[in-house]
């Protein structure tokens, strides 16, 4: 779900920097806090550990294909999420920098989409109060049920994000609807695979370790269900409740539809009022563009559109990109030869 | 080669790249973070047909490149995860913008297509900036140079030691996923059974390490400080750097450099 500088707009960008740096700041804050020095090595051993253990392939039984490991609650599971989510931001700059997963300015938007909800919103919203309830539920089946709804639920979150964050730069011509239908299932199921590989992980730590995970009672190990049928109840319940709200939103206009056309039929305002049936191919827009289309076909020579922008539109533009190409591939050839020279002085 | 090696050999491929000597690596940190992050947003700020203006900024790498004499394979290798997912996002732009802006001779190309390959072009340029920054400049100099900026300490100091610990964790994961294909060949990845016990195990040897590591770095006089060996001061050779690329790159931004060149040519 790493986001590349490409699908940002630099004040998307800025805003994610922003929400995430606030986040960080009261994250670091937080700990000064606490004034636990030894903290600082866990956290950073923690992050090494989702590092490699997202290089590690889980087979997904009855598929041939594999998962990976969800950081996000792995380590707020083990570090708490203020904790978790400054190692988060380690692991995600890393592999920024070093990887180029990610880009230097879309770091703010993946912090924000995979730290952030996996560290804050999944362990507020499902790893704590789930661990803390008082119900005669057995720890492992705590452990598994807050894992894997935690992973499904940071993944939607960040998914969606994705999605917004993509919309709203203007990058891509897929409609908000259209683009949320092809990612949110995507991630529904990526968000299964992780949770189960978190949960195992985190119930191998709980039998063997249980002080190194936040919010355990290690006495709470008794439960008559058995693990597997914990993870089958979940997994119906999460593809129940997944398949169901799809089918609930393909039945209704999605947000950007419902703002231009709204929903008379359905009770609601009409809100812009535009003709749904007429915006397609046969309305105004799509004759501005034939429009276009004629203008362009009888303009001399070879011609951008609208060449009548004082930026320029015209082919001298593509000519002078090739200029700019073969002045590029002239710089490598002299970068290149004078290399080779002062390596031959060298030798001799 | 499994995925944890290949990562341990990308990880040593970029700590040798920042070891190098070039007038490029010799430049202050600061001054190459700030001309990423000002050409990156230059680059980005590009409006999404204006594929005409960005094509000059390429150049700035291409000059990079050969001041610091990094491999330019290297950062393509790199590329290979970030870009299909560019184009997947742009690939959708042909099919729902077909409004035709370009005439090149009797053929049509749509503003889809020119929005697409603009989309590629920005992805790859950002990219390369990015990874041109991080092969000439070692981490534990910038992390310095990000400190003088007021970067709060307690992370950089996270960030270099998850740097350092990511070296030796993905070796042992590299180890232990040989050591299991050997015993499961044919197997695609670790089987369900043994999902918690693989990375559980380790889990908790790296959690017992880190105490170990607390133990050595406080026997080592750390105090909740970290000390930077490479904070080298900015010089006018840094801030001239700096001047000039933020001129150029301003230069490329709003003047038609291409247009004007391919005006030279056509009329």
């Amino acid at each position: 779900m790493h986001m590349a500088d490409a699908l940002l707009a630099p004040a998307v960008a800025a805003t994610m920097y922003a929400a995430s740096g606030v986040a960080a700041g009261w994250s670091v804050r937080q700990l000064r806090r606490e004034d636990e020095p030894q903290q600082l090595p866990t956290m950073a051993v923690a992050s090494a550990l989702v590092f490699a253990g997202q290089m590690i392939n889980y087979t997904i039984p009855g598929t041939g294909s594999s998962g990976h490991l969800c950081g996000g609650m792995l380590l707020s599971a083990l570090l708490g999420p203020q904790a978790g989510f400054l190692s988060m931001i380690a692991v995600l700059t890393i592999q920024c920098l070093f990887f180029a997963d990610g880009g230097l300015m879309a770091l703010g938007a993946n912090i924000w989409n995979m730290a952030f909800y996996g560290c804050f919103v999944g362990y507020y919203l499902l790893w704590r109060p789930i661990l803390r309830s008082k119900r005669n539920i057995s720890m492992p089946r705590k452990i598994i049920a807050a894992s894997l709804l935690g992973c499904v639920l940071t993944l939607q979150l960040g998914a969606f994000s994705v999605v917004l964050e993509t919309t709203l730069s203007g990058i891509t011509e897929l409609p908000f609807g259209a683009f949320l239908a092809l990612m949110q299932p995507i991630h529904l199921a990526i968000g299964l695979v992780e949770g189960a590989v978190t949960a195992a992980v985190l119930v191998f730590v709980y039998r063997s370790r249980p002080e190194l995970l936040r919010d355990v009672d290690a006495a709470d190990g008794t439960g008559t269900r058995s693990v597997r049928a914990t993870l089958i109840i979940l997994a119906t319940l999460v593809v129940f409740v997944g398949g169901g709200l799809s089918l609930l939103a393909s039945s209704n206009p999605d947000g950007l539809e419902w703002s231009l056309f709204g929903n008379e039929e359905a009770g609601y305002s009409a809100n812009m009022g535009l003709d749904e049936d007429d915006y397609g191919v046969a309305s105004n827009a799509a004759e501005t563009a034939a429009a276009v289309q004629e203008a362009t076909a009888i303009l001399p020579d070879y011609a951008f559109a609208g060449s009548d922008s004082p930026a320029g539109t015209t082919v001298s533009g593509l000519v002078g990109s090739v200029m700019v190409a073969a002045l590029a591939a002239l710089i490598c050839l002299v970068g290149r030869t004078l290399r080779e020279k002062k390596a031959a002085k060298h030798s001799a | 080669m499994n995925r944890a090696e290949q990562a341990l050999r990308e990880l040593h491929e970029m700590d040798v790249l920042a070891a190098g000597s070039s007038p490029v690596h010799a430049l202050c940190p600061a001054a190459k973070f700030f001309t990423t992050v000002l050409y990156i947003v230059l680059v980005v700020s590009f409006g999404k047909y204006d594929l005409a203006g960005l094509v000059p900024m390429a150049l700035f790498p291409v000059l990079l490149f050969q001041c610091s004499g990094i491999p330019m394979g290297t950062c393509f290798h790199k590329l290979r995860f970030m870009l299909p997912l560019v184009l997947t996002v742009g690939l959708f732009n042909p099919f729902f913008d077909r409004a035709p802006y370009l005439m090149l001779g009797g053929l049509t190309v749509s503003g889809g297509v020119v929005s697409m390959v603009t989309l590629l072009l920005k992805g790859t340029l950002c990219l390369t900036a990015s990874f041109l920054l991080m092969a000439t400049t070692r981490i534990d100099a910038l992390c310095a140079a990000l400190r003088k900026l007021h970067v709060p300490g307690r992370f950089l100091t996270l960030l270099l030691l998850t740097y350092r610990y990511v070296g030796v964790l993905t070796e042992e994961a590299a180890v232990m996923s040989d050591a299991y294909a050997l015993r499961a060949p044919g197997q695609r990845g670790v089987h369900h059974r043994a999902w918690g016990p693989f990375l559980g195990q380790l889990l908790l040897r790296s959690m017992d390490r880190a105490e170990e590591l607390y133990a050595a770095m406080r026997l080592r006089g750390y105090h909740s400080h970290f000390h930077y060996a490479l904070a080298a001061p900015c010089t006018v050779r840094d801030a001239a750097y700096l001047i000039v690329c933020a001129a150029a790159f301003l230069l490329l931004r709003f003047v038609p450099v291409s247009e004007l060149l391919g005006g030279l040519l056509v009329r």
